[in-house]
């Protein structure tokens, strides 16, 4: 399970790393924001932006597990840490998907 | 580079993703609740023009992501690319530069 | 339970294929006596390793069906879905022949993470008081039975990807180490764990903890030595 969120939790970072320039530049014509905001009124685009909250989620819950892992004392239950951080990315999807 | 200057760069991945742990959590909920009414152009900006406070908190989310894609990419191209040295590490701090600076510049548009 | 096993086992060095051997089927039978069947009774070409047979030595490592495990207490009920085994050596390890692989490089690792205990004093002096109740101790404790069977050199990703890094076992002793109250080498070895190659390269895939036959936990170790090295770093130690 942890080599799994491993794996989902670099693919995530790499792909958030490979947003970030489009986000930041398509934020900085912020006067043009209502015609952006329109395109994005398209499906695949929600299901773009439902993906990337998903990426976020995802990337910020095994971040949170790795954090945990190397900095709380250790415990038995930390071996339960992939499932919980799994939980949370699903959670937070499904919160987004449900505000659409 | 020396193993003191890796076991630093460590610690600001470390550092930075702690506090990107409060950004991105804030930054998540803020999403969520702006997507639940529909949003305009104006409402966001109506909300986030000239606000000191968010304004405070961009800055702080930018520079900390400025932070930590680039060492995090680095051990991706370390282990998957086989790239290991200056080139790479080179190509990181520019890609940091960028981050910073589109960063900045989309703070500025959004919020002034 | 059918009356026979369809096995792969692993021919060859670095560069081989995998055979097929029909193997009878028997109550209580491991994956060590398996290959030991197909040694003795078909294939004495077959080389591969194994001393104690009862979970004491760890020679008998091996990688059955895709993980590394010890062959003398892997029972073949546990691992034998529809009666196939697959077996091959360790990964992450050069292969001598078969079964069989070169564990120098797994113990050249151990010496270069300093994994060796360094007293300073002489049989003239008092011994050192320590407690098994101390922190320290406990934590030492709690990592110390390893006995350098490699399987979770073999598991761990991060060996695969980085030929450098150190691995659990070696990083597993250093802490063991950095815990001991008695040994003289600390400042050195917190060196010979830091860096992109040791302690800090560990992505916390928890394969090692996983797979640990003796169920120690390498990446607890770890995550102490990446605290360990990083308040060395910072208080300018390192």
């Amino acid at each position: 399970m942890s080599r799994a969120l491993a794996l989902a939790h670099r693919l995530s970072g790499i792909a958030l790393a490979l947003f970030l320039p489009a986000h930041f530049y398509v934020l900085s014509r912020a006067l043009e924001l209502d015609a952006f905001l329109a395109w994005t009124e398209q499906p695949l685009v929600k299901l773009a932006e439902w993906g990337l909250v998903t990426l976020l989620a995802l990337h910020l819950a095994g971040g949170l597990r790795v954090l945990a892992l190397e900095f709380l004392p250790w415990r038995d239950w930390a071996k339960g840490l992939a499932a919980l951080a799994a939980g949370f990315t699903v959670a937070a999807g499904l919160a987004f998907a449900l505000a659409l | 580079m020396s193993r003191r200057a890796e076991t630093l760069l460590w610690v600001a991945q470390r550092a930075s993703a702690a506090v990107l742990g409060v950004c991105v959590l804030v930054h998540l909920a803020t999403i969520i609740y702006a997507v639940q009414g529909g949003l305009t152009g104006a409402e966001i900006l109506a909300r986030t023009r000239g606000n000191g406070a968010w304004s405070a908190f961009y800055t702080v989310f930018v520079l900390a992501v400025a932070v930590h894609a680039p060492i995090g990419l680095r051990a991706v191209l370390a282990e998957w690319l086989g790239w290991r040295g200056r080139a790479r590490d080179f190509l990181l701090v520019s890609f940091a530069v960028l981050l910073a600076g589109m960063g900045m510049q989309a703070v500025s548009g959004v919020i002034g | 339970m059918s009356a026979t096993l369809q096995v792969r086992v692993w021919r060859g060095g670095a560069r081989g294929a995998y055979r097929e051997y029909e193997v009878p089927r028997r109550e209580s039978q491991t994956v060590l006596d398996v290959v030991t069947h197909i040694q003795r009774a078909i294939d004495p070409t077959l080389a591969y390793r194994y001393a104690c047979r009862v979970g004491m030595c760890g020679s008998c490592a091996m990688t059955v069906n895709g993980a590394p495990r010890w062959t003398c207490r892997t029972h073949v009920d546990k691992v034998a879905r529809d009666g196939r085994l697959a077996i091959a050596p360790l990964r992450n390890l050069p292969v001598i022949r078969d079964l069989v692989a070169d564990m120098r490089e797994f113990f050249d690792k151990w010496a270069r993470a300093q994994g060796q205990f360094k007293g300073a004093r002489t049989r003239a002096d008092d011994f050192e008081r320590i407690s098994p109740d101390s922190e320290a101790r406990r934590r030492a404790d709690a990592a110390i039975e390893c006995i350098g069977c490699g399987v979770c050199y073999a598991a761990c990703d991060v060996v695969a990807a980085n030929p450098g890094y150190l691995g659990p076992a070696a990083l597993n002793r250093a802490w063991t180490l950095v815990n001991d109250a008695r040994d003289a080498a600390q400042s050195g070895r917190l060196r010979a764990v830091a860096g992109d190659d040791a302690s800090l390269a560990c992505h916390t895939h928890m394969s090692c903890t996983e797979r640990c036959p003796k169920a120690l936990s390498p990446t607890a170790g770890i995550a102490g030595l990446k605290r360990a090295v990083s308040r060395a770093a910072l208080q300018g130690k390192l």
